[in-house]
């Protein structure tokens, strides 16, 4: 983003740096960090028994009367325009409703771009969408088909003839970096990072590696494909999405059609996994086109080929790290430079240089990243973006500077490991990147690891251990809402936009409510997942259970003060601020006379209430702002390698935490492992294939885009420390995406401990082995 | 010739084109099975056709006239509760999104029978040798036809191991 941008946030942390903590959220540490009863233990989560029946409802399966099934057809050049368009033959395919083409479809605004002061904006490109005869990337949408069979639509999309007149386009990413360009800034940091004159300390270090990483294109792949059912009524858009962007989905609609924001319904109770690919894209947006063209609603379900033309993945990217250390392996150096790929109608960053910033305390940084501008479909966040990548780069280099001094690679680690913001010397709100290191070791056992490579063998089967670093930045989202009701029984239920694909939303934040407001877990339920519920930010970050917890816990406070207002003289309660009382047994009680209570039941008869609802909002995360808040792990493979074939074969994996507190061991454990496969995919076998002449994808199905199966998945042990972080509420910082950081990396390494071979370039297929 | 599905007998469909997989979906509303990538790749959609695991993606509804398909909502039988192995994905946690489940867990009752019959796998050491011996390894084989991108595996290794061993008592 903008210099402005990086002197607002500069000015903030400045300011901040002079303001007592505890001013700031977080300044009293959460009572909930060691108060815990539902908290921490292993609930099984409450729409399992839903799913494992197949009855819980995704997108493309609610039921609509008189319902459209819609096809795409996809441009097949990268730039230029389309000269002839005929869907003559196809309006004329049975079962054909409409074909919507750049000369029919209605006017529609470009999507408002994702970023962080617009919450209701989920645009993952700033594109026109079908509003002119402009091809912008290969695959773009020209035509929909809309038909009342999804056979039928299926054909009658490939009758549509379309000819084109190509224009030159950018699609070769060597050529691109020629004119590569430099943004001020990475999501919130500045860009440029140049301290202590790294150049000169890395030419008189004792010992340094100078090296060029890259990872490839990715795609996210949920198993459930996009859908959306919409429909048109009364002059309201109802859009049944599969979305990890409820509201930001429904404002942006709203705004691309001219819409009141109340206008726009969003709901999606259920998503069959995102991992940063469930956002905003054509498809919806073409679908509620064609609803309102043709009066009928529409269902629109994207083939695995249409989701890698329409939904962007993480770029690919190549990163130079350069590490100079002394003789005792404290590092001078860290420098960090490398290219990914940002069309310039693209939103999202891939900032993998903030990387190397926050793990070592080096003594001198020189760090900067560039973009590419390609003729592309827009990339995208993908789980843990920026350090997905760049954990790989910086990883595998301090694993071969350990090599090149001779020096356990955990003990190189333990010399540099940073105890606050190595550049801006802010403190750590908590870490313990080292502890997480001396768990995992001990977990795999590290100790029968040998330091000299290709030194331990089983027939044909070489075999290695190595380790990396993970780690990702806490982050909680401003302005996310949650309504806590109170109802006659005494029973709590909470209310809020939020989202479930996969990380168990609704069962920790039941966990949550049960002890924040002293219930038994039964009489608690929480509902998610709709835009008519109170505004929730969107599922992105790793920052939805802190944000909804935040929001929670404010709405528990203002609970406090109106019952006791509620209660008014004849409670044993009377008399008393919302700050001298506490939850417990189903109502409240004086902190100081426990004796003095009174249940919500009680209170709400007396009142002649049925219920009582309050909404509390997460405020702005300063916190993020004085501390360096990142969580951090310590990832351990062990595989063999076989010396005929080049085949890897993963035997074990470790992942160690520190994340603060864990708040359901049974969701976390399986987020953990979900984010470590997703590592290992990266590590072993995900490639999106390019055609750089065409810029078009090649790898449209998941015949030719190889994710982790059961046999590549081994037995996988998580650990964590399990450490509070006073800062954050519950003590807790996310873990969606910290999982997939440092997996790639603890993979190479151990390739190289086995054979000696060291590949920088993923994945590591046999043919980089032979 | 009628399809029974999960007990029921109904009339195969009038577009030759349409899969079993979207016969379930979208004519008789069974969302329980799922589509993924209706290429056979992922292995959401399996079904039990006449006892066996089937790709419906793959499989044309005609070909199963006079058949007998058992779904996900078919399982537990008219008692409403959940099959074995259903509760078993619950306690081990061997979901996340959902989204593969129910094809992993029709897969998985299929592969049990499979197993029974003593159907050697790629990683059976010794075909020769009789019955292939349950490990990880051949669950893990055996099950590699069902994608999970959540990255369950774990939880749903452990539930076909549960099921196995419940059975096997
Ligand atoms: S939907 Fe049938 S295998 Fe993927
Ligand atoms: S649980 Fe989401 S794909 Fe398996």
């Amino acid at each position: 983003m903008s210099k402005l941008q990086n002197a607002i946030i500069g000015g903030v942390r400045a300011v901040l740096g002079q303001v007592p903590a505890a001013w700031l959220p977080g300044g009293t540490p959460d009572p909930l960090i060691d108060k815990r009863v539902a908290l921490g233990g292993q609930q099984s989560r409450v729409d399992g028994p839903d799913k494992v029946r197949g009855v819980a409802r995704f997108a493309a399966e609610v039921p609509m009367e008189d319902l459209l099934y819609a096809t795409f057809v996809h441009s097949t050049i990268a730039r230029g325009r389309i000269v002839e368009l005929d869907t003559s033959a196809a309006e004329a395919a049975p079962g054909v409703q409409l074909v919507m083409t750049h000369r029919n479809a209605p006017k529609m605004s470009v999507p408002p771009a994702i970023g962080i002061t617009n919450l209701k904006a989920a645009g993952n490109h700033t594109l026109p969408i079908m509003q002119s005869s402009e091809i912008r990337w290969n695959g773009q949408v020209v035509a929909v088909v809309l038909a009342d069979t999804r056979e039928k639509a299926d054909h009658a999309a490939t009758l549509v003839r379309v000819r084109y007149e190509a224009s030159p386009a950018r699609t070769r990413f060597e050529v691109g970096k020629r004119s590569a360009y430099t943004p001020e800034s990475l999501l919130v940091e500045r860009n440029r990072l140049d301290k202590g004159d790294a150049g000169k300390k890395l030419a008189e270090a004792a010992f340094k590696i100078d090296a060029v990483y890259t990872t490839p294109w990715e795609n996210h792949n949920p198993i459930e494909p996009h859908a959306a059912t919409i429909v048109w009524r009364d002059g309201k858009l109802i859009v049944h999405d599969a979305t990890q962007m409820i509201n930001a989905t429904a404002g942006s609609l709203a705004k691309i059609f001219g819409l009141k924001a109340e206008d726009v319904h969003v709901s999606s109770p259920y998503v069959g996994g995102g991992f940063g690919a469930k956002g905003m894209w054509d498809h919806q947006i073409l679908g509620a086109a064609a609803a309102r063209l043709s009066g009928r609603p529409v269902r629109i379900t994207l083939s695995r080929a249409s989701m890698h033309r329409l939904v962007g993945g993480r770029t690919r990217t190549e990163q130079r790290v350069a590490l100079g250390a002394d003789a005792d392996g404290k590092l001078k150096a860290l420098l960090h430079h490398g290219y990914g790929v940002k069309p310039l109608h693209s939103v999202c960053d891939e900032a993998f240089s903030l990387t190397g910033r926050s793990l070592y305390a080096s003594e001198s940084f020189d760090v900067v990243q560039h973009y590419v501008d390609l003729d592309l479909l827009a990339n995208s966040f993908m789980r843990g973006p920026g350090e997905t990548p760049g954990t790989f780069a910086i990883e595998c280099a301090m694993d071969e500077l350990a090599h090149a001094i001779g020096m356990d690679p955990i003990e190189l680690r333990r010399r540099n490991a940073s105890t606050r913001d190595p550049v801006s010397g802010a403190p750590h709100s908590q870490n313990a990147m080292m502890a997480a290191y001396d768990l995992g070791a001990a977990r795999i056992g590290w100790d029968r690891r040998t330091p000299e490579p290709g030194t331990r063998r089983d027939g044909e089967w070489l075999i290695g251990m190595g380790c990396a670093s993970g780690t990702f930045p806490f982050t909680r989202m401003p302005g996310s809402s949650a309504r806590i009701t109170i109802d006659a029984e005494g029973h709590a239920h909470v209310a809020s936009a939020a989202h479930e694909m996969g990380m168990g939303t609704a069962t920790v934040q039941r966990q949550h409510t049960a002890d924040r407001l002293g219930l038994p877990l039964d009489h608690v339920t929480v509902t998610i997942g709709d835009s008519s519920l109170p505004f929730a930010s969107f599922a992105g970050g790793s920052s939805q259970t802190a944000s909804l917890a935040a929001a929670i816990s404010a709405a528990s406070r203002k609970l406090a003060t109106e019952l006791i207002q509620l209660a008014g003289n004849d409670t044993p309660l009377a008399g008393l601020k919302a700050s001298e009382v506490e939850f417990a047994d189903g109502g409240l009680r004086s902190v100081e006379n426990p004796a003095r209570q009174e249940s919500f039941v009680s209170i709400l008869r007396r009142a002649s209430r049925r219920e009582l609802s309050v909404i509390g909002e997460s405020g702005a995360p300063l916190e993020i702002l004085k501390f360096s808040m990142h969580s951090t792990s310590a990832i351990f493979c062990e595989l063999r390698v076989s010396e005929v074939t080049g085949e890897i074969r993963v035997d074990r994996l470790v992942g160690a935490f520190d994340c603060g507190r864990i708040l359901n061991t049974k969701t976390a454990t399986s987020q953990f492992k979900g984010g470590m496969i997703m590592g290992l995919g990266m590590a072993l076998a995900e490639e999106t294939l390019l055609d750089e002449r065409t810029g078009r994808i090649m790898s449209t199905s998941l015949a030719d885009y190889h994710v982790p199966v059961h046999l590549d998945v081994p037995d996988i042990d998580v650990l964590w420390t399990d450490i509070a972080d006073p800062r954050a509420p519950l003590g807790a910082r996310g873990i969606g995406e910290i999982g997939t950081t440092g997996v790639a990396a603890a993979v190479a390494n151990a390739v190289f401990n086995a054979t000696g071979k060291r590949v920088r370039e993923l994945p590591l297929t046999l043919d980089r082995l032979i | 010739m009628p399809i029974r599905v999960n007990g029921a007998e109904v009339p195969p469909p009038d577009d030759a084109r349409i899969s079993l997989l979207d016969l379930l979906r979208e004519h008789l509303h069974l969302t329980g099975t799922k589509k993924g990538c209706d290429q056979g790749a992922c292995g959401a959609c399996t079904v039990l056709l006449d006892g066996n695991r089937v790709l419906s993606c793959l499989t044309l509804a005609a070909q199963a006239e006079g058949s007998d398909v058992r779904t996900i909502e078919g399982l537990a039988g008219d008692r409403g509760g959940l099959h074995l192995l259903q509760q078993a994905f619950i306690e081990r946690d061997g979901l996340q999104c959902g989204y593969c489940t129910p094809g992993q867990i029709c897969s998985a009752i299929a592969m049990a029978e499979e197993l029974r019959r003593g159907d050697p796998s790629y990683v059976t050491l010794d075909v020769a040798a009789g019955p292939p011996v349950v490990t990880r390894a051949e669950i893990r084989e055996r099950m590699s036809g069902n994608l999970c991108r959540c990255g369950a595996h774990n939880g749903i290794v452990e539930a076909i191991e549960d099921m196995l061993a419940e059975t096997a008592r």
